[in-house]
């Protein structure tokens, strides 16, 4: 079947069943969305499909044929996706930093959709996990880039 | 399509300007293979090196070429002692070596140096990331090597410039004639001066503190770009040439064997597979793509063998319940064990007029860090291995391998990638490591294997956090002061566990948190009755500290209510000889906006109180104030204010970032994390059935940070103890409730 992932065609071999994540990770080479859970409890595989987030470790790759998928690896050619990066690094939230892939996809979704987000829809939006505890720093960068500070 | 990453270079997207120092191209042409650059031994023949070890023992952290590479470009190359598990010991060691050694930690790339005798740096004698040992049991080492290295730097400038290097001195990666005003760069000088012998220790001058540019500064993580867009590479995503996936489905319970494969046929006729195989304790399927592999083996029908009398691993029993064993727990008589006693406890007790008595327990945990367990193996064309795996402790990896392999450890390069968590996961477990499996896969397919677990393979077989019940007796004095304590602690700690068998020595790692304690109390007896029980246990962030902090300091609070006595000032009056606590407490306490317990109305209408606790985790000390209210039954952490005294420290924005860590997993154990086991096995095998806190459930967090200028403690760890009895006294001031267990999710309030 034929995708398109940042923006380029690929030709993937894979069955329709197949988790969209595996087919980013091990059929394309492109790691930086990780596997968590593979329930969509944790968020680590968020990918965007047409501008939205969506859990990759759930998400059958047939359902993203004819979809515009974005994932990590082409998020600083998003302008939003840029200022979310650098709000990060400027926040300095990684730790372990093995969440962060989704949350900056998470992050940028939501500043996509919604430029000015109240603190209460950031909390609604920006609910994947984090075991080393950034999200205080989290919704500090994403509070400056809804205030247009970042 | 596939991105082979077959060399170090590749992963961590170096400069692939070649180094231009002879001792790397050594080691280069010594035992690498292929690309790969790591697992080099030291060349014993350099000149260097002989300087160095001075024809006889070499001084710890003296191998200057071992660690350090500077580049053309004037870039840093370090080889780490220490892994990066996001607890920030990759830039606060380029802050370190860069502060003395003359050269902006930004200009560091820094990676995981191979097992391997130069690395073994810390006072200890040990080489292990753990314990919040990093920084400071290497601080001055590390600091006298970038300082070994700056010499050489000099010396090599003299050579060039043809002046005495009295005339010399330098300036961030440069080296300065101030006479002729002429200067060289690092970079320039780095061939000549990493072939010229390493001076003697003594011969070196630190840099007097007061003059640090870097130590003691919130100076940027040197991976937060690359962890922010996907770039940086853990253990999960490295992939070699020829390398095939594997996936592995556990016995259900740990002990059990593989018996038939009721559709072995059909599995092997799946798509991608390759090879199905037996392992001890585990089916595993090789396939192309690690879903295929998954899939597969998960559909193989496994007639599971009960565990034989000559098990080598702890058989987990049919009958084994986690609530059953807490209960046997809290009624266990003994034999007691004394670890720490003052004065006559069982005297004041007797003649006390007022005695309490509380029993306490805790709950398993599962580490529940976000990268499920990987390991890829490789054998080489000459029989060598090279193996990439998550890991805490190289040269304890290496050793087993070489132990399971029949490899003499020179022919095994261990490969330590960045970890996506730890928090004690990654230390040497016996069967709850997937690289014995990796190592095996690759063996019989004769290609490298990468082994995924997944989480719910990772979950059944995590060493848990263990559990404890304590029994507390106490006795205060006619006016209400505490006189005795006593804490009997029915337990196995993580230490004696790993053993399998307790020592001539208690176990540290039980008590601490019980023991240790600064208060004033004159009679107090730390006890344990050891009690080996049937689950896989291991060591979990802040490790004994993690559930003895809980019970110690809300017991504590409750001698305080049952004497009438303020629990903030009862532990200012306990600590009335301690300049240091008394500081720490005065602070958490001016942090909060002043002491104050409630019940009190909030802003919003809420009805909150606080409370307070103390903790002596690593060598640091902690002081901790919760604020709480109740919502929906269940217990709202809005505040967390910690104060936090490690001695001195390399970087404040880490440290902060450290403290927002510990509290989260802090009140994870508090509010809603517990690995809870019936019938031998695992009620939660993900994170659907094993909440770890969620955005929602963390509080503000507000830090303090006290340099007392005692010895260094550390920071990984310390700043989680404090945690859940902050919360539980604050939980008990609200609403008169005293929980005398975790998590609290497992009780309602009103």
């Amino acid at each position: 079947m034929e995708l398109r992932i940042n923006q380029k065609t690929y030709q993937v071999d894979a069955d329709a069943d197949t988790p969209l994540l595996w087919v980013i990770r091990d059929d394309l080479g492109m790691t930086g969305t990780k596997y968590g859970c593979g329930l969509a409890q944790c968020g680590a595989c968020s990918v965007l499909v047409d501008g939205n987030v969506v859990r990759s470790c759930v998400t059958p790759v047939a359902g993203v044929v004819g979809r515009e998928v974005t994932t990590i690896e082409a998020i600083e050619h998003d302008e939003v996706g840029k200022r979310v990066v650098s709000t990060w690094v400027e926040h300095q939230v990684a730790q372990c930093g093995y969440c962060q892939s989704g949350q900056v996809m998470a992050a940028t979704a939501l500043l996509k959709h919604n430029p000015k987000p109240s603190d209460e829809q950031i909390e609604a939006a920006m609910i994947n996990l984090c075991r080393c505890g950034t999200y205080n720093a989290i919704h500090a960068a994403v509070h400056d880039l809804a205030k247009g500070e970042a | 399509m596939n991105m082979p990453v077959d060399s170090m270079e590749d992963l961590f997207k170096r400069p692939l300007a070649d180094p231009i120092n002879l001792s790397r191209r050594r080691f280069l042409t010594g035992t690498a293979i292929g690309a790969l650059v790591l697992g080099f031994g030291l060349p014993l023949g350099s000149t260097r090196v002989q300087a160095a070890a001075g024809g006889g023992a070499v001084e710890r952290g003296t191998q200057v070429p071992a660690f350090l590479e500077i580049r053309p470009d004037n870039t840093v190359y370090l080889r780490c002692p220490f892994m990066e598990g996001g607890q920030g010991t990759f830039t606060a060691m380029a802050q370190i070596v860069g502060e003395e050694l003359d050269v902006d930690p930004a200009s560091f790339v820094v990676e995981a140096a191979p097992p391997g005798e130069a690395y073994v740096v810390m006072d200890n004698g040990m080489r292990i990331t753990g314990g919040s040992m990093s920084v400071r049991m290497s601080y001055p080492t590390m600091r006298r090597l970038g300082a070994l290295a700056r010499a050489m730097m000099l010396q090599a400038g003299a050579q060039r410039l043809g002046v005495p290097v009295s005339e010399l001195s330098t300036e961030p990666g440069k080296v300065i004639h101030a006479k002729s005003g002429r200067s060289v760069a690092y970079g320039e000088l780095a061939e000549r001066a990493m072939d010229l012998p390493v001076p003697d220790p003594a011969s070196v001058q630190l840099r007097d503190p007061s003059q640090f540019r870097w130590i003691g500064k919130p100076v940027k993580r040197l991976d937060a770009y690359d962890k922010s867009t996907g770039k940086a590479m853990y253990s999960i995503d490295l992939k070699v040439d020829g390398m095939l996936h594997a996936a592995v489905q556990h016995a259900p319970r740990l002990g059990m064997t593989v018996g038939s494969l009721r559709n072995e046929e059909q599995v092997k006729a799946m798509r991608g597979v390759h090879s199905v195989h037996r392992l001890p304790g585990a089916v595993a399927v090789v396939a192309e793509r690690w879903w295929h592999a998954r899939r597969a083996v998960e559909a193989i029908q496994v007639d599971w063998q009960e565990p034989t009398a000559d098990s080598k691993v702890r058989p987990m029993p049919a009958d084994f319940s986690s609530d059953a064993y807490l209960k046997r727990l809290a009624t266990e008589k003994g034999p007691v064990r004394d670890d720490e006693t003052e004065g006559d406890v069982a005297k004041a007790l007797a003649s006390a007029k007022t005695r309490i008595e509380a029993t306490y327990n805790n709950q398993y945990l599962n580490h529940a860090q976000l990268e499920p367990p990987s390991a890829l193996a490789r054998f080489n064309g000459d029989g060598s291995l090279d193996v990439w795996l998550p890991n805490q402790a190289p040269d304890m990896f290496r050793a087993d391998i070489a132990k399971r392999t029949g490899l003499d450890p020179s022919r095994i390069t261990l490969h330590s990638p960045l970890l996506g968590g730890f928090f004690g996961r990654h230390f040497l477990y016996d069967s709850a490591s997937p690289y014995p499996q990796a190592i095996e896969l690759a063996k019989a397919v004769g290609r490298p294997v990468k082994l995924i677990w997944s989480r719910e393979e990772e979950f059944v077989r995590d060493a848990l956090r263990p559990v404890a019940a304590v029994n507390f007796r106490g006795a205060l004095d006619n006016d209400g002061w505490p006189v005795a304590i006593e804490a009997i602690s029915a337990t196995e700690g993580p230490t004696e566990a790993i053993a399998g068998k307790q020592g001539e020595k208690l176990d540290p790692t039980a008590l601490e948190g019980l023991s240790g304690k600064s208060y004033a109390i004159p009679n107090k007896r730390i006890a344990q009755i050891y009690v080996k029980g049937p689950a896989m246990l291991g060591y979990w962030r802040s490790v004994g500290n993690s559930l003895n902090d809980f019970f110690y300091e809300s017991f504590l609070d409750e001698l305080a209510d049952k004497g009438g006595k303020d629990p903030f000032e009862l532990r200012l009056r306990l600590l009335r000889d301690n300049k240091r606590l008394t500081t720490l407490l005065q602070a958490v306490g001016e942090l909060s906006g002043g002491w104050k317990r409630g019940p009190f109305t909030a802003e919003d209408g809420s009805k909150r109180a606080r409370g307070v606790a103390m903790a002596s985790p690593f060598g640091t000390q902690t002081a901790v104030i919760a604020e709480v209210s109740i919502e929906n039954g269940q217990v709202k952490v809005h505040d967390i204010w910690q104060a936090i005294d490690p001695g001195s420290i390399v970087n404040p924005a880490i440290v902060e970032a450290q403290v927002n860590g510990a509290v989260a997993l802090g009140l994870s154990q508090t509010l809603v994390e517990e690995a809870v086991w019936v019938d031998g096995k695992p009620r939660a095998r993900n994170y659907d059935l094993y909440p770890i806190l969620p955005p929602a459930r963390m509080a503000r967090v507000h830090v303090r940070v006290i340099e007392s200028g005692e010895k260094m403690g550390g920071v990984g760890e310390p700043p989680l103890p404090a945690v859940a009895p902050a919360v539980a006294n604050a939980v008990a001031a609200l609403t008169g409730q005293r929980v005398r267990s975790m998590p609290l999710s497992r009780h309602s309030f009103t």
